[in-house]
């Protein structure tokens, strides 16, 4: 019998989907074992496994086409340099950034909030753009929410210009709470800086109130993208913001490559963050004159091969379709919610119902450490993340030492929730 | 690699009944340990008596690893002679750290021989050392004047 929905419902094929069999035929390390079981691997939030079309990228560049970019003119080098262009343009069509030029290289999203942050501190101390100016009096804020790497820069450059660091708190139920978005973001605020999707809790969080506020007030706002970037479908001009950070590895990319992406004439006023070769117009012994962006912020060679490894991973997810990727993870959290639960003595971390999140899961089960959990589930073939999620504040903030994270990505199947449930039993059986 | 050659039966006992735990006064020094890749914490405290250890309390957040390596230290520890803990301490380390190649020394080791497989997982090897650094860093300071 079939199942018919009624007409004028939502339909099955409404929303897009995509075959997770054929999806995980292109990640040869899915097929290994680990510990004589079947790898399950739940830890795509950390670094997530790469496509054969991504690996083939790689080493066609490394066999048919290496060179250094930009400055050779034989004809290895124009390959090169053609090469890594055009992984610009593929990211920056994959974010639907205005203009390629918005879009610069880093090594991952750490350092491209470190190179917002350093502008900051650079333009204060040699008199730049007034955006950029921040002193005593000014104010930072992010978020308690945030992974290390979006407090810490912002905590240095508020001690090396005087200025005070706010943040907001999060709600119980695992949400940004806003409720003090007026007090919170004021005349004195210069930048916002906070999480797209959160790495320890899943949350995905609104934006339209938060930059709105933030414009109105004349601050800037960057959304760390790292963990939005890879599942959900991103617009930049739709979203509004000023600056995005996110990271290839994260993406079916390798490790090595990461992206700031900024408003042109932002990017334009700002100062160069690390000095050295290829970032400069004109260099004297005593004194520079810089690069138009994004070459200004891409000093010395870059990550060549890991950007067109890059702009693989984009095609690659792109032909699949950021649509079909999202529902899809969204079925999987959908499903780990209700699965989840059903081990005695598990507690969910962050939102509980599908909606306003990703599928990154983190849980306590009671009187399991974190680190005994993953060592059990790791003889089990399972491998998810254990401790603070390099986000110690949000332990904090819920008061446990440590979670265990089990995130989705395109290639997770609801079988290997299964598994983790079962593995999650033998955890208890274990301690019990 | 078989989990229950991590997970010994005496470390699973102590991880769930752990031995002499808790902060005590008096004391001659502290020592307050974190393993930041994964949040746990232990703070050791060290009361000598003469040449040998009158009471060694602690408290921590952790592990079963760490907290059966906290609880077993405090059984070998607990009245023993300065020198001899300290001997063990090191013995310990050469275990842990000894990625399965160094045979343990069973009669200066006692239950801490329950750890050999620890060596086996190079990511648990610091969840058994943290409490016997804490330890070694507070004996050291009780020795040198004891500031607490």
């Amino acid at each position: 019998m079939t199942l018919t929905i009624p007409a004028g419902m939502p339909q099955y094929e409404d929303v897009p989907r995509l075959d997770v069999a054929k999806v995980r035929a292109d990640f040869p390390i899915l097929d290994r074992e680990v510990n004589g079981r079947r790898l399950v691997y739940l830890d795509s939030a950390n670094t997530s496994q790469k496509p054969r079309q991504v690996l083939d990228a790689l080493r066609e560049h490394f066999e048919r086409h290496n060179a250094n970019v930009a400055r050779a003119i034989h004809a290895l080098g124009a390959e090169a340099t053609e090469a890594y262009e055009e992984a610009r343009t593929k990211v920056a069509a994959f974010i639907n950034a205005p203009s390629r030029d918005e879009v610069v290289f880093t090594k991952n999203s750490t350092e491209a909030i470190n190179l917002v942050a350093y502008a900051f501190s650079n333009a204060s101390a040699s008199g730049g753009d007034p955006r950029f100016q921040l002193g005593p009096g000014d104010e930072v804020v992010i978020s308690e929410m945030e992974h290390h790497s979006n407090i810490v820069p912002w905590q240095l450059l508020c001690e090396r210009t005087g200025a005070t660091l706010r943040w907001f708190g999060i709600t119980d139920q695992g949400r940004l709470d806003e409720s003090n978005l007026d007090e919170l973001v004021n005349e004195r605020t210069k930048i916002v800086s906070y999480v797209h999707m959160s790495n320890a809790l899943g949350t995905v969080n609104p934006t339209a109130r938060i930059t709105a506020r933030a414009h109105e007030v004349g601050a800037l706002v960057m959304l760390d993208c790292s963990q939005s970037v890879p599942h959900l479908p991103m617009d930049v001009q739709d979203l509004g913001v000023d600056f995005i950070a996110f990271t290839g590895h994260k993406m079916c990319g390798p490790t090595g490559i990461g992206v700031l992406w900024g408003r042109g004439e932002l990017l334009a006023a700002m100062p160069p963050f690390l000095g050295g070769g290829e970032m400069i117009e004109t260099v004297t012994m005593a004194r520079t004159t810089f690069a138009a962006p994004p070459a200004r912020f891409e000093a010395g060679t870059p990550p060549i091969a890991e950007a067109v490894g890059l702009g693989a991973a984009v095609d690659y997810l792109s032909a699949i379709g950021m649509p079909a990727i999202q529902w899809h993870e969204k079925e999987l959290a959908a499903y780990a919610l209700d699965a989840l639960p059903t081990v005695p003595g598990l507690r969910i971390i962050g939102p509980q119902v599908p909606v306003g999140r990703g599928g990154t899961i983190s849980f306590t089960l009671d009187g399991v450490h974190p680190h005994d959990v993953g060592q059990v589930l790791d003889a089990e073939g399972i491998a998810v993340r254990v401790g603070h999620h390099c986000a110690r504040p949000v332990c904090d903030r819920f008061g446990v030492p440590a979670t265990t994270r089990a995130s989705f990505y395109l290639y997770t199947t609801t079988e290997e929730i299964d598994a983790l449930v079962r593995g999650l039993e033998r955890v208890r059986k274990v301690f019990g | 690699m078989d989990v229950t050659e991590l997970y010994e039966q005496i470390i699973l006992d102590h991880s769930k009944h752990p031995k002499g735990a808790g902060l005590r006064e008096p004391y001659d020094a502290e020592a307050h340990h974190v393993n930041p890749t994964c949040g746990d914490e232990v703070t050791v405290r060290v009361s000598l008596d003469g040449g040998k250890i009158r009471d060694l309390s602690y408290h921590g957040e952790g592990c079963s690893i760490s907290r059966a390596s906290a609880s077993v230290m405090h059984e070998l520890v607990q009245g023993a002679e300065l020198e001899h803990t300290l001997a063990i301490q090191e013995a310990f380390q050469a275990m842990v750290t000894g990625r399965g190649q160094v045979e343990p020394d069973g009669e200066l080791l006692e239950d801490a021989v329950a750890f050999a497989g620890v060596a086996r997982y190079p990511m648990r090897v610091k969840c058994a050392l943290l409490p016997w650094m804490a330890f070694k860093d507070a004996a050291a300071r009780a020795v040198s004047g004891g500031e607490a």
